[in-house]
């Protein structure tokens, strides 16, 4: 039999197509849909941070440095907490010393003695990472060597962050900062390691007024999901778009 | 504890956090908050606006016909390959992990403005090496020849750099050449879109960064184009000056003859930098008009961030933006250009002018953009490491700038050792 070039090509285009076939019947899933399909999907972690019952300790801010290595003497933090105080003639003070690791000592705001008497209103927000739905951190790494967990939380992978700050630049939080050691992006992972094993996060074991709260927002039982499907809670600059999914219960209008 | 833990633990005090070196605050910002991108991220998007106009200008020449840039033009293009090489290096300079550099290129992660940057960067580069290959394939064929027989061990090496440099293409015939010019011609067309591209991503980079008030808009890429055009245009004017300057002055003060009078140098000079001149000023309209637009838009409808704005721009920027870069950058060199008679000094200093006042608007959109909080709270100053005491206040400081603005012109000397973009060597008779 005399099989030509041109019979070889037109088979074999014919038999690709055929074969092709029952293929496309599979579809093809992405990472992310293939994770929630096996496990995960019904994780989602989520942070209520009750503003009205924090006092400022900071002992959130110690537990945090301790427990993530994060060098205890830098200004760096994944997690602190700011202190506002509003005066009567209207002018608005903030300050974070170290970031509040050793707590507010001093009445002095920013350096600036305040008299009591002139106070209208003052009271703490704890920040740390959003772990935003959106996260804008997550989307300008050049590397992809940051990425959001299929629960929710954006992490960084120390072993291939080229360093370019880019992720920093990009978080209207300031939740990001290069670790003085690694000298890689550094953030908040809401101790993902701990939560993992069922514990709760570092900051929320050290905090002894349960300001902060830790759960999975995809559980309607958890006290979590219940504060923010029932309480008046607010977050944190959402003209971004970052959908951030730290709520916070008491957020004053001054709050930055 | 783990070792890590531990080694963290004795190093204590002495850890320095990056950017808390140069970095002062005032009023509230975030613990986490510093001027991260420092002068390499300056000198990235000046460096590679040079590029883009140096090219623009190339190709007014290549594509366009204007005869009268033809020299200028030659130049343009091997100053601009000279420039792209040194274009990435400011970023790698300004990486925490330079080593993990090539990522960029094994896990692109196309959702981040840098990603394609190889990608763009290098597609660039083939363009820019295959015009300059076609503009002197001709010239590589006759030096391979001429020095076949050559003696010495360095025209012995420079017969054979040019013999490889013709990548085996000997045809020199008259079809074959002409062949070459229409590719040339062709390349060029393409390459002003791609060189825009290129810088207008640059561009983008910045303009996309939502967090930043002062970066985020989308007129970002086409004021980093226009002023790309303008910087470019003014570098090889400047440089063209000079080179002819020295030429005048090596006629005038050498024994020998050559086969130029002073007066007919001085003749090209004046004639090139008119006509040049003619096309920076329209650059420069294009350029000043956006950034006005934009400082315009800002005001007027006056977003949440127009507070933190305007205290920056009207306050505590001022002298650099309104004294440094619009005044003495913009608006002096454009009078100067624009007044009757103009003089090749004249030129040469507005050029200069010029060239400070984009390289001024670069330091205040990335210094600028980091000058103040997120909060909208407060403020940060960028004290640049003028004298370094390690890498990273050598990397990240004065030094490391003026290394990477000195690099373009040692790569654009040796590449003249090969290719003969300036004919500075004047002929004796």
């Amino acid at each position: 039999m005399k099989f030509s070039r041109r019979d070889f090509l037109s088979t074999a285009i014919k038999g690709a197509c055929i074969a092709s076939l029952p293929i496309s019947a599979f579809r093809i899933l992405n990472p992310k849909e293939a994770e929630a399909a096996v496990k995960g999907a019904n994780m989602r972690w989520g942070f209520v941070v009750n503003t009205e019952k924090c006092v400022g300790c900071g002992f959130c801010v110690k537990a945090c440095k301790l427990e993530n290595e994060v060098p205890y003497d830098v200004a760096v933090t994944r997690t602190w907490v700011e202190r506002y105080v509003v005066l009567k003639d209207g002018r608005r003070l903030i300050d974070t010393p170290h970031g509040a690791r050793d707590g507010f000592t001093s009445s002095e705001v920013d350096g600036r003695d305040v008299n009591p008497k002139d106070i209208a209103k003052a009271f703490f927000v704890p920040k740390l990472c959003n772990q935003c739905e959106n996260p804008p951190c997550v989307q300008v790494c050049p590397v992809g060597a940051t990425y959001q967990t299929s629960d929710g939380i954006a992490l960084v992978d120390r072993s291939w962050c080229i360093g370019c700050g880019y992720c920093i630049m990009s978080c209207p939080y300031g939740a990001r900062f290069f670790h003085p050691v690694y000298k890689v992006a550094e953030k908040c992972t809401f101790c993902i390691h701990r939560l993992r094993q069922g514990m709760k996060t570092a900051c929320v074991d050290a905090c002894p007024f349960g300001a902060r709260m830790v759960g999975n927002l995809k559980d309607p039982n958890d006290p979590v999901t219940k504060i923010v499907l029932s309480e008046r809670v607010a977050v944190l600059k959402d003209s971004y778009g970052t959908k951030p999914q730290v709520y916070y219960l008491g957020l004053d209008e001054n709050v930055r | 504890m783990s070792a890590e833990l531990a080694g963290i633990a004795a190093h204590g005090a002495e850890l320095a956090v990056h950017g808390a070196e140069w970095t002062t605050k005032e009023l509230f910002t975030y613990p986490n908050e510093f001027v991260y991108w420092t002068i390499q991220i300056v000198m990235y998007p000046y460096i590679t606006g040079l590029v883009a106009g140096a090219f623009v200008l190339s190709s007014l020449y290549h594509v366009f016909g204007q005869e009268d840039l033809k020299d200028i033009a030659k130049f343009a293009l091997v100053f601009s390959f000279a420039l792209l090489i040194v274009a990435p290096m400011p970023l790698l300079f300004h990486l925490q992990q330079p080593q993990r550099n090539f990522e960029v290129m094994l896990t692109p992660h196309f959702t981040s403005a840098i990603a394609a940057f190889g990608m763009v960067y290098s597609f660039y580069m083939a363009i820019v090496a295959a015009e300059i290959w076609f503009v002197y394939r001709k010239y590589f064929v006759e030096q391979s020849v001429a020095l076949k027989e050559a003696k010495g061990f360095y025209n012995k090496l420079l017969g054979k750099t040019y013999k490889i440099l013709t990548l085996g293409a000997n045809d020199i015939s008259e079809g074959a050449l002409h062949t070459d010019h229409k590719i040339v011609k062709y390349l060029a067309a393409l390459g002003i879109p791609v060189a825009c591209f290129l810088h207008g991503y640059a561009g983008f980079i910045f303009g996309s960064v939502k967090a930043n008030a002062l970066w985020t808009t989308p007129l970002m890429p086409v004021i980093f184009i226009m002023s790309a055009i303008v910087s470019g245009i003014a570098l090889c004017m400047l440089t063209d000056i000079i080179m002819m300057e020295w030429r005048k002055f090596r006629i005038k003060h050498s024994k020998k003859e050559f086969h130029m009078t002073a007066d007919e140098v001085k003749g090209e000079e004046v004639e090139v930098t008119k006509k040049t001149s003619k096309f920076l000023l329209g650059a420069m309209v294009a350029a000043i008009v956006l950034e006005l637009l934009d400082l315009i838009f800002r005001g007027y409808t006056a977003t949440k961030s127009w507070d933190i704005l305007r205290t920056v721009i009207y306050e505590m920027d001022f002298t650099k933006i309104f004294i440094m870069q619009y005044g003495i950058g913009n608006a002096l060199p454009f009078i100067m250009l624009l007044l009757p008679g103009l003089t090749v000094r004249r030129a040469a200093v507005a050029s200069a002018l010029v060239l400070f006042g984009v390289f001024m608007m670069r330091w205040n959109v990335v210094i600028g953009g980091q000058a103040f909080s997120n909060s909208f709270a407060g403020f940060m100053h960028y004290h640049m490491p003028i004298i370094p005491h390690n890498a990273e206040t050598f990397k990240e400081g004065l030094l490391g700038a003026m290394f990477m603005g000195g690099l373009p012109f040692v790569l654009f000397w040796l590449f003249n050792k090969i290719v003969p973009s300036v004919k500075y060597t004047l002929r004796e008779k």
